[in-house]
């Protein structure tokens, strides 16, 4: 008994003592902060001038409800931020978004348990059986596009355009141990080792990037660098002549001068570059696609969804996409503008009756 | 007496002592010991310092009574925090009572048996089983058939059913830790055998329950995989108002923070995990502490 009232008072003091440090920390923390040691908010949190009050701030202030979202890791960003920026106007409106994945969160939406489904992909025949099954009907609407850029180091002077096919062969499975010279690509090229950078296996960047150029989801050599943080990998090739990476479009246009944009031909001889403008007009293929938001018809009859789709869609928010901290490339405002029409006219179902297509446009939100 | 000491022990001829060699292997034990639990407290140090280092920055008043944000500056983890309160309370509120019982019955109520050998070794194993498991089996039964959403509740029962073999086992350890001879002076007065519980068994065993149960609840705590299966969220600008509503964790949001690309967010994350340590270490430190107050009695 005595011992073990010993071990106790001993572990007692120690315990006691970790959390008096414990706590000295986080007083200390605070300190800190207003040495700046963080950045403060205001000057961390520049609004884009675009962008414009919503019109109806008083209706916005007076509405009450929830709102249920779910699914695409990669819409998360863009949806999180119209829900951060809607609470500005809309306090009393509770928004909640997880991440389920696409699949993961159609799943739950075709079971009624969502009001607001975010998808890096349109709805898959599958999916839209399952949807009917339970009696589930929705509107679909684009929200953003989402970019790849391919990039080498400035330094590198040979690699200027690569081909869907050439891409293809670096990073396909079976090239693995075996593509590892930039004069392997392509007869032309210099014979140098090939550096490869790229997504880390948990990132929709990943997927997608495996999907439109080896044509399967998840398909791809394991010997490269890879790192969830794309700014790991904006270092890595800006520092190495024979590297070669892709991340999403928005890390390029943060990062210009370190980093050299490779133009991608898909297969038809037309080297294309990604821009704001190539990506919006679809000419940027096959690594640019749009992201979806899908409303539940029985939701889209509430107040507080209805103003909350409308706000996503317009000019109170729009303009924040391309902002860093949300990265993605905006639709034209044509394209706003029918898609709210479209929200409005409650059109339901969807345009894409295949499910994804590589290298789809949003032409046809436009009839 | 010219008597040498080897005719009067002859065992003595074959006792050699070899003293030096054998402290030398004590000291290489004692050294190779040490440098084990250097390893580990050397490891721990680091991870504390480096989390500190990068946490302590984001660490302010804002981050523990703000909302999740896309800007660093603003990311405060408040829904996560309370999130995590409530769905313990529950858990604890459900599992504390259903566990203790469990134990007592088996431990004092139950005839030995077939029956008690199954439902024990099940108790083990069920100790044993991934938390990931249990996060598919609170979603089937208290997301999807008792229809109770994605809320703190399903999150709660859930948290519950993974730590009640924890709490059922360590709560029958303490019970077995009872000397035999107290019950027997129980029931030598006259006790039956509920007074013989509730009065001098429990009483006895009570620290060594506690300390058993706030064990388990920091368990829960700190798991995300069963509340990621039933769907807890990643962005509420909320605190939740019943046992309802959806919530989010510190795990959960930690996680969260951890994958945004921004760098800073890697410093917020930090933050987060300083606020769950502290948090565990409090919880604890209250096991300690009840521990010796009612040991004392004793």
């Amino acid at each position: 008994m005595l011992r073990m009232n010993r071990g106790g008072r001993w572990a007692l003091v120690f315990g006691a003592l970790v959390s008096l440090i414990a706590l000295v920390a986080v007083a200390c923390g605070g300190d800190d902060d207003d040495e700046g040691t963080a950045p403060d908010g205001a000057t961390a949190t520049p609004t884009p001038e675009e962008v414009r009050e919503p019109d109806n701030t008083a209706e916005l202030a007076k509405l009450k409800g929830e709102i249920i979202i779910d699914g695409s890791s990669t819409v998360y960003p863009v949806t999180a931020a119209a829900a951060e920026e809607f609470r500005k106007y809309a306090k009393d409106v509770r928004i909640s978004v997880g991440i389920s994945g696409t699949g993961g969160g159609f799943k739950k939406f075709c079971n009624g348990e969502t009001d607001i489904q975010d998808a890096s992909r349109p709805i898959s025949p599958s999916e839209v059986e399952a949807c009917k099954a339970k009696g589930i009907e929705y509107i679909e609407l684009p929200v953003a596009y989402d970019g790849l850029s391919v990039v080498v180091s400035p330094k590198n002077t040979w690699a200027e355009c690569l081909t869907v096919s050439e891409l293809k062969k670096i990073w396909e499975p079976d090239a693995q141990g075996k593509i590892t010279n930039w004069n392997q690509v392509r007869d032309s090229f210099p014979d140098k080792p090939l550096v490869l950078f790229g997504a880390g296996s948990d990132s929709g960047t990943f997927d997608y990037f495996t999907e439109a150029i080896v044509g399967k989801a998840k398909a791809s050599r394991g010997d490269y660098q890879a790192s969830e943080d794309d700014n790991v990998l904006v270092q890595g090739v800006s520092g190495d002549e024979n590297a070669l990476g892709y991340f999403g479009y928005a890390y390029y246009v943060e990062n210009p001068g370190k980093l050299k944009l490779v133009a991608v031909d898909n297969d038809n001889g037309k080297c294309v570059k990604p821009s704001e403008e190539t990506i919006k007009s679809g000419e940027y293929q096959p690594l640019s696609r749009p992201i979806f938001i899908y409303v539940r018809k029985e939701a889209a009859e509430r107040p507080e969804v209805q103003a909350f789709v409308k706000f996503y869609l317009s000019k109170s928010f729009t303009p924040i996409i391309p902002t860093p901290e949300v990265g993605y490339i905006p639709l034209t405002d044509e394209l706003y503008a029918a898609i709210t029409k479209r929200f409005e006219a409650k059109t339901l179902g969807t345009l894409f009756p295949n499910g994804a297509e590589v290298g789809a446009t949003l032409d046809r939100y436009m009839k | 007496m010219a008597v040498t000491s080897a005719e009067q022990f002859p065992a003595q001829e074959q006792f050699r002592p070899r003293l030096s060699i054998r402290k030398v292997y004590g000291t290489v034990f004692t050294a190779i010991g040490l440098v084990a639990i250097l390893v580990g407290l050397g490891m721990l140090a680091w991870l504390l310092l480096d989390t500190l280092v990068t946490g302590l920055p984001w660490l302010d008043w804002q981050f523990l009574t703000g909302f999740d944000s896309r800007f660093p500056a603003r990311a405060g983890a408040k829904a996560a925090i309370y999130g995590t309160a409530y769905m313990m309370f529950f858990t604890i509120v459900v599992a504390l009572p259903l566990g203790v019982m469990s134990a007592i019955y088996l431990e004092e109520y139950a005839r030995d048996g077939k029956v008690k050998s199954f439902i024990q070794i099940n108790i083990a194993n069920l100790a044993a089983v991934p938390s990931i498991i249990y996060g598919l089996l609170g979603l089937q039964v208290f997301v999807r058939w008792m229809e109770l959403g994605r809320s703190v509740l399903a999150g709660s029962l859930t948290m519950a059913l993974l730590i009640l073999p924890i709490i059922v086992v360590a709560t029958q350890e303490a019970l077995r830790a009872v000397p035999p001879s107290i019950r027997d002076a129980s029931y030598g007065v006259g006790a039956t055998r509920w007074e013989t519980v509730r009065h001098h068994v429990l009483p006895y065993a009570l620290p060594g329950i506690l300390t058993g149960n706030i064990l388990a609840a920091s368990r829960a705590i700190g798991e995300s995989a069963p509340l990621i299966t039933i769907g807890a969220l990643t962005y509420v600008p909320f605190t939740p108002e019943n046992p309802l509503d959806r919530f989010t964790v510190l795990p959960i949001q930690i996680f969260n923070w951890v994958s945004r690309p921004q760098e800073d967010f890697q410093g917020v994350a930090a933050a987060g995990i300083i606020v769950l340590l502290v948090v565990l270490l409090l919880m604890n430190s209250v096991a300690i502490f009840l521990r010796q107050k009612l040991q004392r009695r004793f």
